[in-house]
């Protein structure tokens, strides 16, 4: 399988004054196209800040990073929010959804970026909504909707784009068990349909759906395991 | 960058969604523009109407009057004493190429009588020519005649709103006769309306009457000093100046001036009188103008308070924007357009909001509203400008979010 992602000494460094903080150091890591990975941690121990630099969100003090064989480390605000809405689509822990907007309103924000004209972007963001099984629910806003809802719709919007990779921050932090339990069938659904899906998540229940566990301590990556998801693949 | 339809899209939307707020935030626009919008054609409509009443006059007249325009404390003294005299009337009417004709009138307000009204109105003396020289045709009946101004005829020429007060409406005037100063006289016919003049007064309040009568009836004797105005009507009105300077050089002369010594008497055109009326006019627009445009900045802030008010509220929807691939261009533009947007709709509206006021107001005052496309143009130009100025510092504030922080924002 080929490389999505590859770092090589990887650094995120906080100056404050004369004291330095390194919040991530010299993580190096290489995650395939399609593999479907867990990132565990206590709080403090740089999952945040991992998944920040993953997801162009914010550039590393030091090191490469090479997302789909690009260098994207070095690049400038607007390079970087091309490179988010071309390759990566995200699912945050509190849904952030635009408030007061309907389900497909907020699925077609991606595609609004990615200049796609009007027509298309309904079809697609209605596409989109019907894969996560809310295609009845297009015209209802966030506060009309569930949690788990809500999560959907935020999995709807981050995959219209069709992104490579999709980044999750404690997809199912916000959500109970059951809940939570069909997110991650809906994520590993979408792993099996060949996209590449990285979560961070600090319950180990949560994390057991991934084929891969990483675990980060002190901004270091001190376990790195493959193991067997517990939903396997339908073949 | 997305395409500046839909920003505008977004930007409709996003003020849509708190219309309360925008109506308010548009309201200072509104008002600012309103006003300029308000003030501008009021000015406008005075300036013209000034114009227009000055035109009524006559637009070939120079006045002529006795005392020197400029004396020892200054500008004044317009027939304080008599200087000029019947012998000079007669040879400017005679000896001058650039004179059409001359007509001098003699004033006096008077109690006239009617058979059921007394009304005190103006009681002018002059020749046929007067008519001829301030454009006045009667509306009825005819003018008093040249015989009638060689026997001293008692006969009189009466305005309208003269012949309203003596005879009341739907009264002929016509063949009644009115007593002033107990001397009897026929009217004979009745002027057009001319109006208010450029001071305000109403030149239909009066009666006209040979100016033979007026000096047997009511000067009693002939003076040897004209003792009122005299209107001059020039052959063109680009003969103007030259009358000016021919009445100059002959009176200076009949008058046996020396080098050093200043003209006792003096003249002025309309066209003098129009400039100088419409520049007070241009001057007091002016000013109110900028009062007006301090009330549209004072606008443009209420935007820009609104609009960083906005960009705090939605510091989420940004970090959302921006973690889906909106660039802070599109940041920027969006807050940008909205801004924009609220001061371009409140300048349109401003525009309905100032020419509806005129509307209201105007009528009411006797104003007159004129509403120059180009003063609508350039206010809303304005307005769009103090859009873009006021709203710039928030959308950029709000382009320069950086996106982790502002989708932690609670």
């Amino acid at each position: 399988m080929a490389a999505l992602i590859q770092l090589r000494n990887l650094a995120k460094i906080y100056q404050s004054g004369d004291s330095e903080f390194a919040a991530l150091h010299d993580v190096n890591l290489t995650i395939d196209r399609g593999d479907f990975v867990a990132i565990t941690g206590s709080s403090g121990s740089g999952k945040s800040t991992l998944m920040n630099l993953l997801g162009c969100l914010d550039s590393p003090s030091r090191g490469s990073y090479l997302l789909a064989g690009r260098d994207v480390a070095q690049l400038s605000r607007v390079e970087l929010a091309k490179v988010r809405n071309e390759f990566i689509g995200f699912v945050f822990q509190n849904f952030n959804l635009l408030s007061r907007t309907t389900a497909l309103e907020n699925v077609e924000l991606p595609l609004i970026y990615a200049k796609v004209p009007p027509a298309e972007r309904h079809v697609r963001a209605r596409e989109a909504l019907e894969r996560v099984g809310l295609g009845h629910r297009a015209g209802h806003t966030p506060s009309q909707l569930s949690g788990g809802q809500q999560q959907r719709v935020a999995i709807a919007r981050a995959l219209v784009t069709r992104p490579p990779l999709i980044l999750a921050d404690e997809p199912t932090g916000n959500l109970d068990s059951a809940t939570s339990s069909e997110i991650m069938k809906l994520l590993t659904e979408l792993q099996h349909s060949g996209m590449t899906i990285l979560f961070v998540t600090h319950e180990p229940d949560i994390a057991a759906y991934a084929a891969r566990k990483l675990v980060l301590k002190d901004g270091a990556v001190i376990s790195d395991e493959r193991q067997q998801p517990i939903l396997a693949a339908a073949s | 960058m997305i395409s500046i339809g839909e920003t505008l899209r977004l930007a409709g939307r996003a003020l849509r969604r708190n219309k309360m707020r925008s109506f308010l935030t548009t309201l200072g626009i509104i008002i600012g523009v309103g006003a300029v919008i308000f003030i501008q054609s009021i000015g406008e409509g005075a300036k013209s109407r000034v114009r227009a009443q000055i035109e009524s006059a006559g637009t070939n007249i120079v006045m002529l009057f006795s005392g020197a325009s400029q004396g020892p404390g200054g500008r004044g003294g317009w027939g304080s004493q008599p200087t000029i005299t019947w012998e000079d009337l007669r040879a400017i009417q005679t000896e001058l190429p650039s004179v059409r004709a001359v007509a001098p009138q003699i004033n006096s307000q008077q109690p006239v009588i009617s058979e059921t009204n007394t009304w005190n109105t103006q009681i002018t003396g002059t020749t046929p020519d007067y008519f001829i020289i301030r454009n006045w045709p009667v509306a009825d009946g005819a003018l008093f005649t040249a015989s009638d101004q060689a026997t001293a005829a008692k006969n009189a020429v009466i305005g309208q709103t003269a012949a309203e007060n003596l005879f009341g409406p739907g009264v002929d005037p016509i063949g009644q006769i009115i007593r002033i100063r107990d001397a009897p006289f026929t009217i004979v016919g009745v002027l057009e309306r001319k109006g208010q003049n450029a001071m305000g007064t109403d030149q239909d309040d009066c009666i006209f009457i040979p100016l033979s009568a007026f000096q047997t009836r009511m000067q009693r004797g002939l003076g040897k000093f004209v003792p009122g105005r005299i209107s001059i009507s020039a052959v063109s009105p680009e003969a103007i100046p030259r009358v000016r300077q021919e009445v100059q050089q002959l009176l200076r002369e009949r008058h046996r001036l020396g080098p050093d010594d200043e003209d006792d008497f003096s003249t002025s055109s309309m066209a003098e009188m129009t400039s100088m009326l419409t520049s007070t006019q241009d001057t007091m627009t002016l000013l109110l103008s900028a009062i007006a445009l301090v009330s549209l900045v004072v606008g443009g802030i209420g935007v820009m308070n609104i609009m960083l008010v906005s960009v705090t509220e939605r510091t989420r929807e940004i970090g959302i924007r921006m973690a889906v691939g909106a660039q802070p261009t599109d940041i920027m533009m969006q807050f940008l357009v909205e801004a924009l947007v609220l001061s371009a709709i409140g300048g349109a509206l401003g525009v309905i909001f100032g020419v509806g006021l005129g509307q209201v107001i105007a009528p009411k005052f006797g104003w007159t509203m004129e509403t120059k496309t180009q003063i609508v143009f350039i206010s809303l130009a304005v307005s769009a400008g103090v859009g873009i100025l006021f709203g710039l510092y928030p959308a950029r504030k709000a382009s320069k979010l950086d996106p982790i922080e502002a989708l932690r924002y609670e």
